[in-house]
This record gives C-alpha cells, sequence and structure tokens, in this order.
C-alpha cells in the first residue's frame, strides 16, 4: 500500500485561530450591543433642556429677586398674584402651600405661570460635547429660552404622579401598579407553580394524564405572551368581569366598573409565568438526592411530611431563585398588559386589586411612543428605574440563595 | 431556560401489612393534599383549553363574517372597508423575524461555540451571567433602543431618504439581538452534551480545535442546533414590543425591510391598547390574528421539541 | 498550546506508513519515550503525577498499574499532551520523544497527537459510519494514498474487517462495545503513530471482547510501541513486556513485568500485587 501523509498543518492551524478570533468577536459583539444599549439609556436620561416660556421670568421677579432665588413666602405671593383666586384656593385645599417646600411651589409657578415648555432637548454626550453650539441653537432659535441641564432621573420622577407636561410627569402610580401586580401574581402563581411541580416530581406515574401534562407545560412556556394577553382580556376582563372589577364584592372604584383591573393584569400575568415557575421548581426538586427522601420514609413519615420537611427545604434555595426570575420576566411584560387594558392615563395612585392600572414598562412603552423628544429622555430615565429594580429583584435572588446554602452547610 | 423531562422521582415501596398494629390505614389529609396537587398541575390544561375555546370562540365569530380564503390571500388588512386579509401582517412578521433570524442564527451559534469550546474558564464566567443580563432585559427596552438608537444609526448609514422611521430593518436587527442570548445559551447546552470522551478522540487523532468542532462536535449536536433555532424562530414570531415601537403602526404589504410596516403581533396591541368596542369584528379579528400565531407558534415548539426527543436516543 | 509549528521531526513529512522507525539516516533514540522529573498538577492543586521519570522501551508493550486514584492515567494522557485539554492543569519536567521535549514550546500539541496515538477507557466512536471513523483523521492529516485501502488495512491490522467489512456504510454505534473499542483501534492505527497509548481499553468490555484485544497487542506490537494502563494486574502480566506500578503519584517500581510479579523489590509492590490493598 502506497501512500503518505501530508498534514499542512501550519495551514489548518492558521484557519483554526483565524475562526477563533471571528469566535471571540461575534462574542464580544453582543457585549458590545449590551455595552450600547446601556450607554444609549443613561445618555438620553441626562442632559441639556431648551425651555421655552409664554410669561419671561424676569417678568415676575419680586425687588429684582429672580424666581430660583425666592424663599417660600415670597413664592406664596407670586402664586398668588399670578393664578385665579379660584385655582390658587383649589392648590390651598389640597396640601397648605404655606407648608409646601418652595421646590414644589417653584415647579408650580414653572408649569401654571410661566407655561413652561421644553423645545428641545439633548443627549448627555451632545451636552458634554457639543455645548457651544447647542447654546448657540439657543441664541439663534430661542434668544428668549433658558438651558437647563437635567437629570431625568430624579427624585421627582419617582414621586410624581403621571402628567402632561414631560418635566413634571412622574413614575408613581406605574411603579405602585407593577409592585401591586407583581406582589398579587406571585401570591397567585407561587403557591400552585409549587404545587403542581410537587404532584409532577414526587407524585406523577408515568401515566397518559402526567405524560400529557408535562408536554402541555413545555408547550405553555412557548406560548407568545400576546397570547396571554388575548386570555386575559376575554376571559377575566370581560366574562369575568363582575369579580375582577370588583362589582360582586362593592368594591369598584371610581366611575365605571370594569374588568380593567390591577386583579386582571395579576390574573394574567400569573398563567403567563406559571409554566415557567412549575420548570423551574421541577428541576429543584430533582435536584434533591433520592436518599434524602428515603432517609425521611425509612423514619415512618408519610410521603408529604418528607415532602414537606425534607424535600422542599432542600430545594428552596433553587425553588427561590427560579421564582424570581420568572417574576421578574412579568415584570417587564408589556405586550400582554396592553392587550388586557392598562390605562393609558392615570393620575391616583391604584388603592386596591379592583383599581385601574399602569405598569412601569407600559409607561416606557406610552412615553417612547409619543411623538416629543422630552417624552424619549422621560422614557429612558423610567428604564433607568425599571432596570434598577429588575437587578434588586435579581441580587435578593442571590443573597436567599447564598443564605439558604450556607444555612445548609452550617446546619441541616 | 432548560426544559427537560424526567422520570418521576423514585419512590420507595410502601411496607404494606394486614396485622398487629400495621394494618393499611386511612390518612384523608394525605389524600386531600394529593388532589390538591393534581389539580394545581392539572391547571396547566385549563389554560392551554381556554386559549384554545377563546381564540376558537371569537375565530369562528370572525370567520362567520369573513371567508377563510379571504382572510388567507387577501391583500389589504383595512377593517375600516372590511378588508381582512392577512398577507400584510403575515409579511411583515415574516421580514422582521428573517431578520432577527439572520442576526441570531450566526452570531448565536459563533458566541456558544466560543463559549463552550473557545473560552477560557475565568471569560466564561463574566460572558455567560452577561448574556443572561441580555436575556434578562424586558424588551420594551429593546424596543426604544431600537426607535431611539439604531434607527437614526441605520438612517446615517444608508440614509434617511431611503430609511423610514419606522421600518422592518432596526426591529428586526435588533429582536435578533433580542434573541441572540437564547439562541446562544440552548446551542451552548447542545455543544456541552457531546460527550467530552468524542472530542478527546478527535483530539488524540492530531485534529485541531477548529476541526474537532466543526467536523466532530456541531454535527453531533446537530439536532440540539436545530432545535434552539427553531424555538428562537417562534420567539421572533411572537415578539411584540419591539416591531410594536420600531416597526411601524400600519399594515403595508411589502417584502422591503427599509420601509414600516406593522407585524400580526403589533397589530394586536396597537388596535386593543386603544378603544375597542367588544362586540364588533375588529374585536374578533384579532383573535383570529392571534389563532394565527398560536397555530404558528405551537407547531414551531412542536417540531422544536421532536427534534431534541431524537437527539436523545443517540447517546445511550 | 504552542501556536508554532515549525519545529517538529525532521523526518515527519513523507514518511512513509506503517514503517515506524525513523528513516532519513536520523539516529534511533535508545527509547520510545523518555520521561524525565514529570509532575502533573491540577488546578485544584492535586498532584497527579510527581517526579516521574521512565524510559519507554521501543517495540514492546508497558504496562503501567496501580490502584485507582494512582495517576496512572494522568500519566498516560501527559505522554501525548492530552492533559492540557484539561483546564488549569499544569505540567513539568520532560518527555523525550525522538530526543525532543514535547513539551518545549516550539513543539506542537497536534503532531505530537497524531504520532502517538491514542485509545481510551470507553470506546468513544465518532457518530458517523464505520469507514468514516477511520477515514476521518487520516484525511485531516492529508491522506494521499488510497482510502479504501487505508480503511482495510487499518480494519485487518485491529482484527475488525472480517466482521465489518459487508457493513462499513453502517454507524459506528451499532457495533458492539468489543467492536467499537476495536474500531478505535483501528482508527488510531490508520495514522500510523510510532507509539499507541491505551487508557485501560478493556475496563468496559466483557471477557471475550478483552481477551481479542489482548490477543490483538502481541501483534501489534512488532510495528509499534504500545503503552497500556490497566487496574488488572493479571491483564498487565499476561500482555506486558514491562510494568510500571503507581502508587499515589510516585512510581515505586519500573521493572520487566515477569521480574516485577515474581520477585518485586519494592515491599509495597509486593503488597498490592498480592492483593492487600488497591
Amino acid at each position: 500500500m502506497n501512500g503518505v501523509y501530508d498534514d499542512r498543518l501550519a495551514g489548518r492551524k492558521a484557519k483554526a485561530s483565524r475562526y477563533g478570533v471571528a469566535f471571540l468577536c461575534a462574542t464580544l459583539l453582543s457585549v458590545l450591543f449590551l455595552a450600547m444599549l446601556v450607554f444609549s439609556i443613561v445618555d438620553q436620561s441626562f442632559g441639556y433642556v431648551l425651555l421655552t416660556y409664554e410669561v419671561p421670568p424676569a417678568s415676575i421677579a419680586r425687588d429684582g429677586v429672580g424666581v430660583d432665588a425666592m424663599d417660600a413666602p415670597a413664592l406664596v405671593a407670586t402664586l398668588r398674584e399670578g393664578l385665579t383666586r379660584r385655582r390658587f384656593a383649589a392648590l390651598d385645599e389640597a396640601e397648605p402651600l404655606a407648608s409646601r417646600k418652595p421646590e414644589a411651589l417653584r415647579a408650580i409657578i414653572a408649569s401654571e405661570i410661566l407655561k413652561e415648555e421644553p423645545a428641545k432637548t439633548w443627549t448627555l454626550s451632545q451636552s458634554v460635547f457639543a455645548r457651544s453650539d447647542i447654546f448657540a441653537f439657543r441664541d439663534r432659535e430661542f434668544p428668549e429660552g433658558v438651558l437647563r441641564f437635567r437629570a431625568w432621573l430624579n427624585p421627582k420622577l419617582l414621586s410624581n404622579p403621571q402628567s402632561a407636561s414631560a418635566l413634571d410627569s412622574g413614575l408613581r402610580g406605574a411603579a405602585i401598579g407593577s409592585l401591586a401586580t407583581i406582589l398579587l401574581t406571585l401570591l397567585i402563581a407561587f403557591p400552585i407553580g409549587v404545587a403542581a411541580a410537587v404532584w409532577l416530581e414526587e407524585y406523577a406515574a408515568d401515566n397518559a394524564l402526567n405524560r400529557f401534562i408535562r408536554l402541555n407545560i413545555y408547550n405553555l412556556a412557548g406560548v407568545p405572551s400576546i397570547i396571554y394577553g388575548m386570555l386575559g382580556l376575554a376571559v377575566f376582563v370581560r366574562a369575568l368581569e363582575p369579580l375582577t372589577s370588583g362589582a360582586i364584592f362593592r368594591a369598584a372604584q371610581g366611575e365605571a366598573a370594569s374588568g380593567r383591573t390591577i386583579l386582571s393584569a395579576s390574573l394574567t400575568l400569573a398563567l403567563l409565568v406559571l409554566p415557567v415557575i412549575i420548570i423551574n421548581a421541577q428541576e429543584a426538586l430533582r435536584a434533591v438526592p433520592g436518599t434524602l427522601r428515603q432517609a425521611g420514609l425509612a423514619l415512618g413519615a408519610t410521603k408529604w411530611q418528607t415532602i414537606w420537611a425534607h424535600v422542599l427545604p432542600a430545594s428552596a434555595d433553587r425553588i427561590l431563585t427560579g421564582t424570581v426570575l420568572a417574576i421578574s420576566r412579568a415584570l417587564g411584560e408589556t405586550a400582554p398588559l396592553v392587550v388586557v387594558g392598562a390605562s393609558t392615563f392615570l393620575t391616583l395612585d391604584p388603592v386596591s386589586p379592583f383599581s385601574r392600572f399602569t405598569t412601569l414598562p407600559i409607561q416606557i412603552y406610552q412615553w417612547t411612543s409619543r411623538p416629543q423628544g422630552e417624552f424619549k429622555n422621560l422614557a429612558a430615565a423610567a428604564i433607568l428605574a425599571l432596570l434598577a429594580l429588575l437587578m434588586t429583584l435579581n441580587a435578593t435572588a442571590i443573597i436567599l440563595r447564598n443564605r439558604f446554602s450556607a444555612r445548609r452547610r452550617a446546619g441541616t | 431556560m432548560r426544559t427537560r423531562l424526567g422520570p418521576p422521582a423514585p419512590s420507595p415501596a410502601r411496607g404494606s401489612a394486614q396485622h398487629g398494629g400495621l394494618e393499611r390505614r386511612a390518612r384523608p389529609g394525605e389524600a386531600a393534599i394529593k388532589a390538591f396537587l393534581l389539580s394545581c398541575a392539572a391547571f396547566s390544561i385549563f389554560t392551554t383549553a381556554g386559549i384554545v375555546f377563546i381564540l376558537g370562540k371569537e375565530s369562528l365569530n370572525f370567520f362567520s363574517q369573513v371567508s377563510l380564503v379571504d382572510f388567507l390571500t387577501g391583500a389589504a388588512w383595512q377593517p375600516a372597508i372590511g378588508h381582512f386579509g392577512i398577507l400584510p401582517l403575515a409579511s411583515a412578521t415574516f421580514v422582521t423575524s428573517l431578520i432577527a433570524m439572520a442576526v441570531a442564527l450566526p452570531f448565536g451559534l459563533m458566541v456558544a461555540v466560543y463559549l463552550s469550546e473557545y473560552a477560557p474558564w475565568g471569560l466564561q464566567q463574566f460572558l455567560k451571567p452577561t448574556l443572561e443580563i441580555l436575556a434578562g432585559i424586558p424588551t420594551v427596552v429593546y424596543g426604544y433602543f431600537a426607535l431611539t438608537t439604531v434607527t437614526p444609526a441605520l438612517r446615517g448609514i444608508i440614509g434617511a431618504g431611503r430609511l423610514e422611521v419606522y421600518n422592518m430593518l432596526s426591529a428586526g436587527l435588533v429582536m435578533g439581538v433580542l434573541i441572540l442570548p437564547l439562541i446562544a445559551s440552548m446551542c451552548e447546552d447542545a455543544l456541552s452534551a457531546v460527550p467530552r470522551s468524542l472530542r478527546e478522540a478527535a483530539y488524540a487523532m492530531g485534529a485541531t480545535k477548529l476541526e474537532v468542532t466543526a467536523q466532530v462536535v456541531v454535527p453531533a449536536a446537530f439536532s440540539g442546533l436545530a432545535a434552539a433555532f427553531i424555538l428562537g424562530l417562534s420567539r421572533a414570531v411572537g415578539e411584540t414590543m419591539i416591531v410594536a415601537l420600531a416597526a411601524g403602526s400600519g399594515p403595508n404589504l411589502t417584502l422591503n425591510p427599509l420601509k414600516s410596516a406593522e407585524t400580526m403581533t403589533g397589530h394586536i396591541v396597537r388596535i386593543s391598547g386603544g378603544d375597542i368596542s367588544y362586540n364588533s369584528i375588529d374585536y374578533s379579528s384579532l383573535f383570529a390574528i392571534a389563532g394565527t400565531l398560536f397555530l404558528l407558534t405551537m407547531g414551531l415548539n412542536i417540531l422544536s421539541r421532536a427534534i431534541v426527543g431524537r437527539r436523545r436516543e443517540v447517546y445511550e | 498550546m504552542s501556536k508554532d509549528s515549525a519545529a517538529a521531526w525532521p523526518h515527519d513529512r513523507n514518511r512513509p506508513t506503517f514503517t515506524p522507525a525513523p528513516g532519513g539516516g536520523l539516529e534511533l533514540a535508545p527509547s520510545a519515550l523518555d520521561v524525565r522529573n514529570l509532575t502533573i498538577a491540577y488546578a485544584d492543586g492535586h498532584v497527579g503525577v510527581r517526579d516521574l521519570s521512565l524510559e519507554l522501551r521501543r517495540n514492546s508493550v508497558t504496562a503501567i498499574i496501580g490502584p485507582s486514584g494512582c495517576g496512572k492515567s494522568t500519566a498516560l494522557r501527559a505522554f501525548n499532551r492530552m492533559n492540557e485539554l484539561i483546564p488549569g492543569t499544569t505540567t513539568s519536567g520532560k518527555v523525550l520523544f525522538h530526543g525532543i521535549d514535547i513539551y518545549d514550546p516550539a513543539v506542537d500539541a497536534v503532531q505530537v497527537r497524531k504520532r502517538i496515538g491514542m485509545v481510551f477507557q470507553k470506546p468513544n466512536p465518532f457518530p458517523k459510519s464505520i469507514y468514516e471513523n477511520i477515514a476521518w483523521g487520516a484525511r485531516l492529516n492529508g491522506w494521499t494514498g488510497d482510502m479504501d485501502e487505508l480503511v482495510e488495512s487499518s480494519l485487518k491490522q485491529a482484527a475488525l474487517w472480517d466482521e465489518v467489512k459487508d457493513k462499513l456504510k453502517r454507524s459506528a454505534y451499532a457495533l458492539s462495545g468489543g467492536q467499537q473499542q476495536r474500531l478505535c483501534i483501528a482508527r488510531a492505527l490508520a495514522l500510523t503513530p510510532e507509539i499507541l497509548l491505551m487508557d485501560e481499553p478493556t475496563s468496559a468490555l466483557d471477557p471475550l471482547s478483552t481477551a481479542k484485544i489482548e490477543a490483538l497487542l502481541d501483534g501489534l506490537k512488532a510495528k509499534y510501541t504500545i503503552i497500556i494502563v490497566t487496574h488488572n494486574m493479571q491483564q498487565a502480566g499476561r500482555v506486558s513486556d514491562m510494568t510500571a506500578f503507581l502508587l499515589t503519584g510516585d512510581l515505586v517500581e519500573y521493572a520487566p513485568t515477569r521480574q516485577l510479579f515474581v520477585t518485586p523489590r519494592d515491599e509495597r509492590t509486593e503488597r498490592y500485587i498480592s492483593g492487600r490493598f488497591g
């Protein structure tokens, strides 16, 4: 037999390292994308705002002192002069003006007397690197305008309710709505999800019914979230309206009873996250060694006693971690809640499960779809708030997990 | 997300005895708990049944007024004048998903290969959480990014005259990045599932890393990779917020990614977000779209699982 | 892993097949592998092999024995640089192959592995056809001869040809475990390595398949140098010419097999072969 090996190894190795570099580049590109996304959002959350006024701020200066330098009594006096008597009385009745902070008083003056409007906004990078262009633009287009550097992400964003003006609008209602919805979702989905997982992992025999349940859960996990929204709309909002609007409890809020409530949203999200919670909990239970179960049973415990006293505690960290991850997914869900009927404009805080609602992602969606540029900045700031909340949740999951595993190592 | 079915946990046989204090005892508490657990598990069946029933019922209502043929072949979706052809919506879903897959498929696979075969351990520990973060960002944030950053950047490159403010290209690209971590992690699972002995066999024969990866590991993991791609496609078809924000709001029958068009999901969100009367054909038309979407994604998911199931038979 | 593939053995290219002795007027190295002060540590700090020195004889079968966890597989995998596929493994000392240290930075691991083949504990054929299992490595390494011929002669050397000649296109997974392992041997032989490393090649097989593979080894040593790791002392006694006994990473005794088994010099060796520990 004739033949030789000519392995051309140099070329093959060169090719291997070329591809290695390509694989690395692809990976770095996705990391870069994440960096770009974060950068672009931070970039839009800060920057110059060009403010224009119907009434020049200088015209309401008192004894040469501008609004920015006035103390509280002077601000109240300015309001008394600038507003109609009825408006002034209404504001005073809502919360005595004399006891309000100067900041709050200035905000009222800006929106109600001066009629402050943002004409244009710039991003952080523009504000830093093209500062002179921004000022030149102001001098050219709006000589009367005032340029202010604004952090769109500020304490007012979290404490203010929604408003028609981007400058005053806040996330208060949306944040409360998000937290309330998520809490209720958790209360509904967690027990059902863990119970279902316990059934499937500990009790279920390998028969057609259980196989079908399993298959069904996996399929549900792949159903697009918007379909759950349609289900929620048809079932919770419409068919179960008397329940979800609170009508049967005589708890309906405000004007017309409607099924578009926090309860409907939570039920919808609960259906959405259930498969994820079940699958995660199943994996957690599967990780518990069989010897633990046998040990419990051998001591004369019933099956449920064994599960409750040994199997569930042993898998609690994984179950909780999986649940927190599922919940953080629900927290970011937008489409199903739009379909279920989140309110587009809501100035009142939700007070019960039967309140109309909006959530952080919905607020972001609505602000992003507005044509005015300043609402995009507002949306960016809201995104930062949402991401901070999500990170807190995930960090909690990690801490929980560590604490559980530490306890297990120490005690058992 | 790992989706694995396993055999039920082994339950040690319970000793059964007849006499001497060992009689079988009724335990109503245990039975009640068992019944509760089963009903919770069976709850998922009601969810599915609910979805099928609701979509079916409203779709039937819709199809009593619009013929299935018109629905499937009509080139215009204009509820105001009674045109209910799904093609414009379906074409937008098709174009955006195609662009998304064109991004997510090669990049996802490359990232997976890098993570599973090339990356040193330390870098792996950094990259995997990064991808998880990328996967955990809400889709509305991606939508925002597509609209406010990617579209202006693309308009700078392609030309503001050629690329519309709302366009399928930008939405599709960002959707690709959204799906990338999903595909990458599923592909990585598939690649890692290839036994190490197979890699060692190849290395021991004087293969380079690329040859081991491309000629041994990837073919061995092929069905897992295919399943990942199909699941990714299903996710793209059902993705909503990115297209709702960045692709445009108005059905438009075009395959040109530079144009604006509304996908099936985008349409449902826009119409249901507004005030819609419950007994109109507009309302039931949304369910007909959702039904189509449901069948499409369900079909893809089942296909994906069938492929994975076949892979399991290869080893062991 | 070295990026530089320039340094290799001068006679490597165009080496005629099935003639393991180096040609080109090169001086014949006295031993197939000359291991000097080899120490291998894993990422967790565990030392697998400590200061191992031994010369492995050409055209003979050398067995490495010892209780499980003694580092015998680690040592074997160091002879063709497979250990470096496990992240964090560090190796010091030298393994001389034709007078060149295979751990020299200028030496390429891929070259080493092509010249020093390996058969693993569990049969690990590729999920390809029987034919492709052999042809793949040959094609990779640029085999210029007739592929069918190579497949046939390799399978014949591994005593598998008669059993599979009619089903070469079938999946290798359809073979029995013993057949799969012989296919893996054939696959390694097709690359005409000078040394064949075998890591407990029969531990996953039934006695009948084991006997077939043991019978094979005797014939192979005319052409190849074989180093076999085994936890089965009887097997070492049956197949090997030389035996090395390792205990917790240390080489205790290295001697001709008969001598090691009949008149061990070290007390620990005696205790081990008489079955008092391990």
